[in-house]
């Protein structure tokens, strides 16, 4: 499944990202589970923020991290959290 | 913050919190999972406040999965309060209920409060297995129900306990899943614990029911695809392999009891000797790093062969201390259901009768146990006897 890049992409409603002092990560709740997320892929989706498209969340991290080349990594996570089931491209 | 260090073996929090916040409960399932004496708790509930400050103690610890279960948890009037409050502590909380007493009410409050799931179990029916069927009365409470869940945007999470008497009617269970628009749909076969270990002989399907069932999931499951997801889960007595129970002692999983008891898992309650700590009593930090119950079968010092040498120690933790208790006496055992186990008959012979054909549930409905308050405290002192113990 291809994700659209010009999208704005929306965490899944039973999805929810938080950070946790206690494992030093951001995880992905969601109902009875969890997800302990790796720094870039909680870079990455905590930029999901139902307005955001793909492009927007490359863009915003070569800002955040200026001289990495990311976008095709990027791309790759948010195309297998959309098959996941963790995001949607309203 | 996690003390680091503080526990002897295992330094993680725990990070799935089940709160059983009451055993009072209006059905009685045949197959309930609830300590045979749960009446013994219903004059000592913990309260809200110090239900409050166990999650946050927890909390502290790590833990971001919550449960409110019972019982029936909507039993309990708070379990709003409890619900909201855990929620804006950062929990994920998840509220699992046979759906008695969901009123839009309640249903509205939740959702406000930021509950994240609903799981709704299908009552048991036993009693009246051919009535309930077809009874139009329960079909709609079903249905009303469902509608509210799916109303306030919750996806319909549908649990279904399978078992001898009721296997065969798979078909119409799953097309009254379908109606009701489940999302996900779980049918799990019973566990022999508490309950359903006093009436396993009568609730351990054949091989025969169960590959018949299996075959009708499939069916459904390739009609509806990604629009009703079926999880069928066999018993584990027609595994050879115990299960990685709770994913080890004192590992990920916290279950608090109505009285405060501190378990690492729903049954530990009947283990002899163990001390559990309460909630009241201690922080839940102490509890779970320090207390001597909460370490008694992390990592495998405490093991016997053949699961000291085992290469899947690792893997299944040498499965179930209850199981094992219950069935061979001794906890530190291996789980029976391992085919590695000296003691793995004791789950074969029961395998065996299962396969044998038996009395119709007409005839068995008067032999069986129903979860009730009279019976349970009839049954009433601590539940330390093991199968064992009854046969000798």
């Amino acid at each position: 499944m291809s994700l659209p890049t010009d999208t704005a992409l929306t965490l899944e409603k039973q999805f929810r990202l938080q950070w946790e002092p206690a494992q030093n990560a951001y995880v992905l709740l969601y109902p009875e589970g969890l997800i302990k997320l790796t720094e870039s892929a909680g870079e990455i989706l905590k930029r999901i923020d139902g307005k955001a498209s793909a492009d927007d969340v490359v863009h915003s991290l070569e800002q955040a991290f200026p001289g990495a080349d990311l976008k095709q990594d990027v791309i790759d996570f948010l195309e297998v959290a959309y098959d996941k089931g963790w995001i949607r491209a309203d | 913050m996690t003390k680091a260090g503080s526990g002897p073996i295992n330094t993680a929090g725990p990070l799935w919190v089940n709160a059983e916040i009451t055993y009072k409960c209006p059905l009685h399932c045949v197959f309930c999972y609830n300590p045979l004496n749960y009446a013994s708790t219903f004059e000592s509930e913990l309260t809200t406040e110090q239900w409050l400050k166990a999650f946050r103690e927890a909390r502290a610890l790590g833990a971001v999965q919550l449960g409110i279960s019972g019982g029936e948890p909507l039993v309990r009037k708070d379990a709003e309060v409890l619900v909201s409050e855990a929620s804006k502590m950062g929990y994920y909380v998840n509220l699992l209920t046979s759906g008695v007493g969901l009123t839009e009410e309640r249903i509205a409050a939740f959702k406000e409060g930021g509950l994240g799931q609903i799981q709704l179990s299908f009552q048991d029916s036993t009693k009246e297995m051919n009535d309930f069927l077809s009874s139009t009365k329960t079909f709609d409470l079903k249905l009303k129900v469902a509608r509210l869940i799916k109303q306030y945007d919750y996806p319909m999470v549908l649990n279904v306990v399978l078992h001898r008497l009721n296997i065969d009617h798979i078909e119409q269970i799953l097309e009254m899943a379908e109606a009701m628009q489940a999302d996900h749909v779980e049918l799990a076969n019973s566990q022999y614990y508490a309950w359903a270990l006093k009436n396993r002989e009568y609730l351990m399907p054949s091989r025969e029911q169960i590959q018949k069932a299996e075959a009708v999931t499939e069916r459904f499951r390739k009609r509806l695809g990604k629009k009703m997801k079926l999880y069928f889960i066999m018993p584990d007595y027609y595994s050879d392999r115990p299960k990685a129970c709770m994913n080890g002692w004192g590992s990920v999983f916290l279950n608090i009891a109505p009285d405060g008891l501190a378990l690492p898992c729903h049954e530990a309650r009947m283990l002899p000797g163990l001390d559990f700590p309460n909630v009241r009593d201690h922080d839940v930090g102490w509890i779970w790093n320090e207390s001597r119950a909460f370490n008694l079968y992390r990592g495998d010092s405490w093991m016997q062969e053949p699961c000291r040498s085992c290469d899947e120690k690792e893997k299944d933790f040498g499965g179930c201390r209850c199981q094992a208790f219950m069935l061979t006496g001794d906890a530190t055992h291996a789980d029976p259901v391992c085919s590695k186990s000296p003691q793995h008959h004791l789950i074969t012979e029961q395998v065996d009768l299962a396969q044998q054909s038996r009395a119709g549930a007409e005839e068995v409905r008067p032999l069986l146990f129903y979860r009730d308050d009279k019976t349970s405290r009839l049954l009433g002192t601590p539940e330390t006897t093991s199968v064992l113990d009854e046969h000798a």
